[in-house]
């Protein structure tokens, strides 16, 4: 048995196994070594330990940064709110020279969040407007209807938006949606729909609130449109049959079969969208205007939470400046957190196959 | 009430796979028939014929005939009236899950564009009496969901909204193999009492169950029909070789 000796000289340690092994026979001999080699492993106890403990370290890094984050801004925005309070976020100042209302003046040392969460939240608010029946309606294209050979590329396509860094959406703005915004958009907005006051500024620049919402639609338009095709393909094919089966058209069939079912991911999509939307910083700060005012005209210039921090924060020499910016950043910090985490809740939900209770 | 169907030389393919070849029968009104067969003999998608289902899927193509009562479904009709006609019951229960009981057994009607409240209810009612299901489900109709019921009364519930439109025609395709005997006991009992009013056509692996409960049966084998006959007959003295083999368990 010449593979036995062979063998041996590798398992010093196991003498019991191999013994025990000897009397299978010449016609196991196979066998016998691939058992023997097996026993002879240690149980690896020491080296899954402290892969354990490896990997537990990376997870409560995450926490970690999360938390070293927070208490960052919590410390350096301490000063401006000592100072402004919780009216940081809903009080304005008087101009005592002309009497006008404002609301960002570095050079008394003056400062409120109004008009940059005012701009987050309508920059934010026009983008879902303008995305979310797109994305839904792609989606839908693309799950329900879309030719097998279409499919995937499309798919591609609209993923690859979300690959591309947000300064060249801000590029691409400035020299093609601004000038496109200021010479067609805005002057026929305003004529049509100048009597609501929503579109009463013929901003001269291009620039301002609705110019920024449309950048904002056109980046989170991908991350709706996949989040929304993931809940829809996830929605079982057992679903649309028995909808078809109660004498459905096509579209009855996507209403009821489909969107019903997966309405809580496309929830979820939108949210994780307007999350994008309301923390995207280099796109919106090259074309709202950088102006800190509340309007209430849509052509109007504006800024936004991130926009301010990205512009002000190398400029800021003042104490109370620099902590005022870090305040806007933790708001958003926190704003953006708690959004992110209740839209991968609602996808979660639903992808993972939990039914749903009625109502 | 239900109406016979007649199958006339139907063939049917997914892609290039011949599915059904050549089948010719006559399904009578008002009585149930029983297909067997072994696994991917065809008959699942012979069933799915009977309402155009078996096109929803890109790949598949069809020709033949199929007269449900006097209407030539493959010549004469959008699949969309036809599957109104034609009830189905699926393998695996498939409840709506984000709708209420109720929802569930009314979605046929409400997707037709039904909203006469007290008719709704009184067909709610009558279609969860019929399935069986309504001394279990009455106190809370619209308060669950279609999801929160056991296997067994999602079946009985997927057969009530099925029932609900009125169906002329039954197809259901193993509606009791993936449910435990107590709820199939149950759902042969409901095929037993709902033969009188529809014509059922029922797909099942159970040879016991085809003889408890249909009149007529259609032993299928490789896309083909081998034989097709009443149940006793069937069962008792097969005219095919293939087909005694299989019901006496030589193959299949």
């Amino acid at each position: 048995m010449p593979e036995i000796r062979i063998s041996e000289p590798q398992l010093p340690q196991n003498p019991a196994s191999s013994e025990g092994q000897q009397p299978a026979g010449g016609n196991t001999a196979q066998v016998s070594e691939v058992r023997r080699f097996l026993l002879s492993r240690s149980n690896s106890a020491v080296v899954d330990g402290g892969f354990h403990w490896l990997m537990v370290l990376c997870a409560l890094s995450i926490f970690g940064i999360v938390a070293l984050i927070a208490w960052r801004l919590v410390v350096s925005s301490h000063l401006a709110w000592s100072k402004f309070g919780f009216g940081f976020f809903y009080k304005t100042f008087t101009d005592p020279d002309t009497h006008q209302s404002i609301f960002w003046d570095p050079v008394n040392a003056r400062f409120s969040a109004v008009p940059f969460i005012f701009g987050t939240l309508v920059s934010s608010f026009l983008a879902l407007l303008m995305a979310v029946p797109l994305a839904v309606g792609l989606a839908i294209f693309l799950t329900e209807m879309c030719p097998r050979a279409l499919r995937g590329p499309l798919a591609f396509l609209t993923e690859l938006l979300a690959a591309i860094p947000s300064v060249i959406y801000g590029l691409w703005a400035v020299f093609v949606l601004v000038p496109l915004m200021r010479g067609h958009v805005n002057p026929l907005l305003v004529k049509s729909l100048g009597w609501t006051g929503l579109f009463s500024d013929e901003n001269p620049t291009g620039l301002g609130f609705l110019t920024a919402g449309v950048i904002l639609a056109i980046m989170i338009l991908p991350i709706i449109s996949s989040l929304t095709r993931e809940v829809m393909t996830a929605v079982p094919q057992s679903q649309r049959e028995a909808v078809l089966a109660l004498g459905a058209t096509r579209w009855e069939m996507i209403r009821m079969g489909v969107l019903r079912n997966a309405r809580i991911g496309i929830v979820g999509g939108i949210m994780l969208g307007l999350g994008r939307a309301l923390g995207e910083t280099m796109a919106v700060t090259m074309v709202i205007g950088n102006t800190p005012e509340v309007h209430r005209s849509l052509l109007s210039n504006g800024s936004s939470m991130a926009a301010v921090i990205a512009n002000e924060f190398t400029e800021a020499v003042d104490d109370a400046h620099l902590s005022a910016l870090i305040e806007i950043a933790l708001a958003l910090f926190v704003v953006t957190i708690i959004v992110n985490a209740l839209a991968r809740l609602l996808v979660w939900a639903v992808t993972r196959g939990a039914p749903s209770q009625a109502r | 009430m239900g109406v016979g169907i007649e199958v006339i030389d139907l063939n049917a393919w997914y892609g290039t796979n011949h599915t059904l070849q050549d089948i010719n029968l006559h399904i009578p009104a008002n009585h149930a028939t029983a297909l067997i067969g072994p696994s991917g003999c065809g008959k699942s998608t012979f069933v799915r014929c009977l309402n155009r289902m078996h096109e929803t899927n890109p790949i598949a193509r069809v020709t033949g005939t199929v007269r449900i009562g006097d209407l030539d479904i493959y010549n004469d009709a959008k699949p969309v009236e036809i599957r109104r006609r034609v009830g189905m019951v699926f393998q695996r229960p498939n409840p709506f899950p984000t709708m209420s009981i109720y929802d569930n057994v009314a979605s046929g009607l409400k997707l037709n564009g039904y909203t006469n409240k007290r008719v709704l209810d009184g067909i709610v009612e009558r279609s969860l009496i019929n399935s069986a299901l309504w001394d279990e489900v009455k106190d809370d109709l619209k308060k669950k969901s279609g999801a929160s019921l056991s296997g067994g009364q999602q079946q009985r519930l997927c057969i009530a909204r099925a029932l609900a439109v009125d169906p002329e025609v039954l197809l259901m395709d193993e509606p009791a193999s993936a449910l435990d005997p107590i709820s199939t006991a149950k759902i042969e009992d409901l095929i037993f009492q709902l033969k009188s009013q529809y014509t059922i056509v029922i797909v099942t692996h159970n040879m016991q169950q085809a003889a408890r409960v249909a009149e007529k049966t259609g032993f299928f084998l490789n896309g083909r029909m081998v034989e097709f006959d009443s149940t006793h007959k069937i069962f008792t003295n097969p005219s095919d070789k293939r087909t005694e083999d299989y019901i006496t368990g030589r193959f299949g």
